[in-house]
């Protein structure tokens, strides 16, 4: 479904992926685990293609697509839930969603429309609100919504339950659980390593720009390393 | 005696609102296609006055040719929108990603080179056109208007309204709004964000086209009358909260009665002066912009 080779990325001349490889095959939930400042959202960014790359490739359903513009690999059924949410906020929760679907035609987006309001109805309820009046998690509920309106076939989540209540981030996980039982592709970035391993089937570590560790989830979370580094255990 | 004085002062007073309210009117629509065009890519345009000089340059020089009126407004903003999207193309987008300063820098080479054009494909005399309603000014309570001023206002009215409706009720126009509101995400949910700055560029462009053509008939248009109109549109901008589309007309309009009423008042002088000691004035007490209103809806 996806994978990624020797991706380099950089801020001005500071380099921040040093030639990061991975692989997401159809069906798979992926977790992505690292400290902070380790890379994670650079290499999601760059995967979405807003972040320029210097070297590597990114293939995703069998095609190159690291030249393509961001909305092209959004019509490849390439979505992103952006760390930070980054909901449309002066615009109405049914209007984010929309937008969601702004590559597909109008019939298409209501019948995803529907689907979403079953699973987050929440949005439903406050569909006409807008999106910077809702709370924060309803806003990722929201983000997690519009990225599933462009009905993906690889969902990339990037921290989807930074700053939620306990409560709620059973809710994203659950969602998540979801999507893959409903066939989705899901790689996901955590700074929840333990929960994010758990439901993963395989997991990658990356350190300082380059991947450090990778096996099953329970591999990884029976690995001393992880452990004593991101689990706390 | 005293009561014709009265009326007097009466008239006064709306003889220059009106003539404030007119040459607002043309500072909103550059403030307005400056507003556009910053908040769907943060770039601050300062070409936008040359729109208006190439619309009502465009139409005379068109006309000239035997081109009915209408039509050549018609094709004056047509070439304004070209030319729109043709300094996206060729400027602004190839400096993607380059700061604020160097595009600011790019926008003003952009100005100069289009002065610099219009003498040779223009010249460099006044120019006037006729007014839509014809030329016999309108009594109003005491004062007498051109029949054009109600052009202006009108016009600009229907701009702002139409524009309004657009971003409002339309996938398009939500999406650019989205783009105003987060690019990157805007990008993330597979929109072609230059597309949308494109657009917002050839938008802005007959915005300013329209402007021009509209004021022609009553302050006569040159091929220099751009860079004053940058500086007040953006003036206008700023009063008005940059970045907030209602904010930017408003302050328009305030822009406008302000110069007319210091040159009616004071002396014609210094009303630009006036004017800018204002602004300044504003901004040091409030310095939003007189929009102090957060999150308002961007354009
Ligand atoms: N906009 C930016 N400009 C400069 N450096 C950045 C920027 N964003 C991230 N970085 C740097 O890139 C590295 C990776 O950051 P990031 O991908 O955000 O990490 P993570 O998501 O794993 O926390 C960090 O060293 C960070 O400081
Ligand atoms: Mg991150």
């Amino acid at each position: 479904m996806l994978e990624v080779h020797d991706l380099v990325s950089a801020y001005g001349r500071i380099e921040a992926l040093h030639g990061v490889s991975l692989k997401v095959e159809a069906g798979e939930v992926v977790a992505l685990v690292g400290a902070n400042g380790a890379g994670k959202t650079t290499l999601l960014r760059a995967i979405s293609g807003v972040q320029p790359i210097r070297r590597g490739s990114v293939t995703f359903a069998g095609q190159r697509i690291e030249a393509l513009a961001a909305h092209r690999r959004v019509a490849l059924g390439l979505a992103q839930v952006p760390e930070g949410r980054h909901v449309f906020k002066p615009l109405s929760v049914v209007d984010n969603l929309r937008l969601g679907a702004y590559r597909r035609g109008r019939a298409e987006a209501e019948l995803s429309l529907g689907y979403v309001y079953d699973m987050f109805p929440v949005l439903k309820e406050r569909r006409d609100q807008a999106a910077g009046a809702l709370s924060g998690g309803q806003q990722q509920m929201l983000a997690m919504g519009r990225a599933l309106m462009s009905r993906p076939k690889l969902l990339l989540l990037d921290e989807p339950s930074m700053g939620l209540a306990p409560l709620l981030v059973e809710q994203v996980f659950a969602v998540i659980r979801r999507l893959a039982a409903e066939g989705v592709t899901v790689l996901v970035v955590e700074q929840n390593a333990f929960a994010a391993l758990q439901i993963a089937d395989r997991g990658y570590v990356i350190e300082t720009g380059r991947i450090a560790l990778s096996g099953t989830g329970a591999a990884l979370i029976a690995e001393p390393r992880v452990r004593e580094a991101y689990l706390g255990l | 005696m005293d009561d014709l004085s009265g009326s007097n002062v009466m008239a006064d007073f709306v003889q220059f609102a009106m003539s404030g309210l007119t040459v607002g009117a043309v500072y909103a629509l550059v403030a307005l296609g400056f507003t556009l065009i910053y908040n769907a890519s943060s770039v601050v345009n300062f070409a936008q006055g040359e729109f208006v000089m190439l619309g009502g340059m465009a139409t005379v020089f068109l006309a000239a040719l035997g081109l009915p009126i209408p039509l050549a407004a018609l094709a004056a903003v047509a070439v304004a929108v070209v030319t729109g999207l043709l300094v996206h193309t060729l400027v602004i987008e190839p400096a993607r990603g380059a700061n604020a300063v160097t595009l600011i820098i790019l926008t003003i080479g952009v100005s100069l080179v289009l002065r610099g054009a219009a003498p040779l494909v223009f010249d460099k005399q006044f120019h006037k056109l006729p007014g839509f309603s014809g030329e016999e000014p309108v009594s109003l309570l005491g004062a007498l208007v051109q029949p054009q001023a109600f052009w202006v206002v009108g016009g600009t009215a229907v701009i702002v309204l139409a524009l309004k409706v657009f971003l409002a009720h339309t996938l398009f126009g939500k999406a650019v709004l989205a783009t105003a509101a987060d690019r990157m995400a805007a990008r993330l949910s597979g929109i072609n964000t230059s597309v949308i700055v494109g657009f917002c560029f050839a938008m802005s462009a007959a915005i300013g086209a329209i402007a021009g053509i509209l004021v022609t008939p009553i302050t006569l248009t040159s091929y220099d009358v751009g860079v004053i109109l940058s500086l007040k549109g953006f003036a206008a901008a700023v009063l008005g909260g940059i970045g907030n589309p209602l904010g930017a007309v408003a302050g328009g309009l305030l822009l406008g009665l302000l110069e007319s009423f210091a040159a009616g008042y004071l002396s014609s002088t210094y009303k630009d002066a006036v004017a800018f000691a204002i602004l300044i004035a504003v901004l040091i007490v409030m310095p939003g912009g007189l929009a102090r209103v957060k999150h308002v809806e961007r354009v």
